[in-house]
């Protein structure tokens, strides 16, 4: 997709919402959103059930495009081009910005192919015995799977079959990982290794994760928006900031009084 | 209500923390006046209750440890757990001044001094008042008046001036009483140290308010320390 990668992108921005409103029907999901993500951070989206910031994550590389009735107004820019532009391939946008979801959801096949499939599908046309390798590597799993490569992935446990989903992502080399509660199914020590792996990656990968679990974005995300809904239920980012900023410094009394448990 | 339990619990530390104030307020006006009096046995229970303010201190410090722990506070919650850490150690250290103060009015005993007393005494008192309305400021997150407090620590600085002249003439007159006159010096050094952490604790109630750490500005030169 030429249009995409032709742009030299000087800027410090994977991806920018501007002005971006996402209806469902006649249903207004999400009002007026304007989001820089820096690129090679890991940017949290918090809030409260039903705000929007799932909907958010998924215009970022266009799933929502399999909802029929969802309408999108606004930009999302990346690389200076915005996605939702009629000569834009939805299929490269979900190539360069891949999604993990919240139940890990690993092909019924063995590890190796789970890792190989997609690579394939995308004409990737080198070594895939070392494409593999690499990508279990990076997603921190090579070394519990290394000697069982064609053992079916679905007899990997909850927190190997992330992981795997993750290597899954890698391996079509994207730009930026979407992560949607990727740790909710899994057991603290699992998410412990996740969080890690989060952070491992993003010296070379832009990762936007949406968690209910404040200490989760505390503890593994570089930055964070709040968001909340208002009373025609519209989802609205309230605040946006450094983490760290945002966890012991609130500039807004909403996002104060949700991530101190006040909320409702 | 949500979070009923933290709530309550930080209204206790706060509570505590208010306690371990007025334990420290009174130790030290307890001792100015044990020095008044040269009163050798209420220097003596000054001495020993210092023990007190400390465990004190402590119970507090673990409490707050307990609440970060368990209930993982965060923004407003934090910064007072946090503030609440540094106040405690400012006061336990304010004590510790008192405790100092005490043990100089056992060391002299009722040997003859030409101590100033009513510059001692006002140091003390202004010392007191401004921990006493710090401690409030502190309590009701009033950062206004936290940021008036600090200034008045000029009257304590000049009013340790004066102690240091008096204590100098006094050496210089009769060099026999030099070590005893250095003392005295270390009770007034001990009461400007009192107003000069209460500016610490008036920063803190700034951190709460607005969430920025800041060293206020007192005319006091601190680098003799």
């Amino acid at each position: 997709m030429t249009a995409l990668t032709s742009t030299s992108d000087n800027n410090s921005f994977a991806i920018e919402a501007r002005n971006v409103h996402l209806h469902y029907g006649s249903f207004r999901a999400v009002k007026d959103v304007n989001l820089q993500i820096k690129a090679r951070k890991i940017t949290a989206i918090i809030g409260p059930s039903g705000c929007g910031k799932s909907t958010v994550l998924r215009a970022f590389n266009r799933m929502n495009d399999f909802v029929p009735s969802f309408k999108m107004e606004g930009e999302i820019l990346f690389h200076g081009k915005n996605i939702y532009d009629p000569d834009v391939d939805p299929v490269q946008i979900r190539q360069m910005i891949g999604m993990v979801f919240q139940k890990p959801n690993p092909f019924p096949k063995s590890i190796y192919e789970n890792i190989a499939w997609g690579a394939r599908v995308n004409g990737f046309k080198g070594n895939m015995d070392d494409l593999v390798e690499e990508s279990l590597q990076k997603a921190a799993l090579w070394e519990e799977v290394k000697d069982n490569l064609k053992k079916n992935a679905l007899t990997l446990s909850g927190g190997q079959q992330q992981r795997l989903c993750i290597a899954r992502t890698i391996a079509v080399r994207p730009e930026i990982i979407l992560m949607d509660e990727p740790c909710s199914a899994l057991d603290p020590i699992a998410t412990l290794k996740i969080e890690e792996l989060m952070r491992d990656l993003s010296s070379s990968y832009t990762i936007i994760i949406v968690t209910h679990n404040m200490q989760q974005a505390a503890r593994a995300s570089d930055y964070t928006a709040f968001f909340t809904m208002e009373e025609d239920r519209a989802g609205v980012m309230v605040e946006y900031d450094i983490t760290s900023h945002l966890f012991v410094n609130p500039k807004k009394k909403q996002t104060e009084d949700y991530i101190s448990g006040r909320y409702g | 209500m949500v979070r009923e339990t933290l709530n309550r619990q930080i209204h206790h530390i706060l509570d505590e923390t208010l306690l371990l104030g007025s334990m420290v307020e009174q130790a030290i006006l307890n001792a100015v006046n044990a020095l008044k009096l040269r009163d050798v046995s209420a220097a003596k229970d000054i001495y020993d209750e210092d023990q007190a303010i400390n465990d004190k201190r402590y119970a507090i410090e673990n409490a707050v440890l307990i609440l970060i722990s368990t209930q993982q506070p965060v923004a407003h919650d934090l910064r007072v757990l946090t503030a609440v850490l540094e106040v405690t150690t400012e006061l336990e250290r304010i004590g510790d001044y008192a405790k100092g103060i005490a043990k100089v009015i056992i060391k002299l005993g009722s040997e003859s001094l030409p101590i100033p007393i009513r510059e001692i005494t006002r140091m003390a008192e202004v010392g007191v008042s401004m921990l006493h309305r710090a401690l409030g400021a502190f309590i009701t997150e009033n950062a206004q008046q936290a940021a008036e407090i600090p200034s008045e620590d000029d009257e304590v600085d000049e009013l340790y001036n004066q102690v240091y002249r008096s204590m100098v003439n006094a050496m210089i007159s009769d060099p026999s009483i030099i070590d005893s006159a250095n003392l005295i010096l270390w009770i007034a050094h001990n009461l400007e140290r009192t107003a000069d952490r209460v500016t610490n604790l008036c920063e803190r109630t700034l951190f709460i308010a607005t969430g920025e750490l800041m060293e206020m500005d007192t005319s006091d030169d601190e680098s003799m320390d």
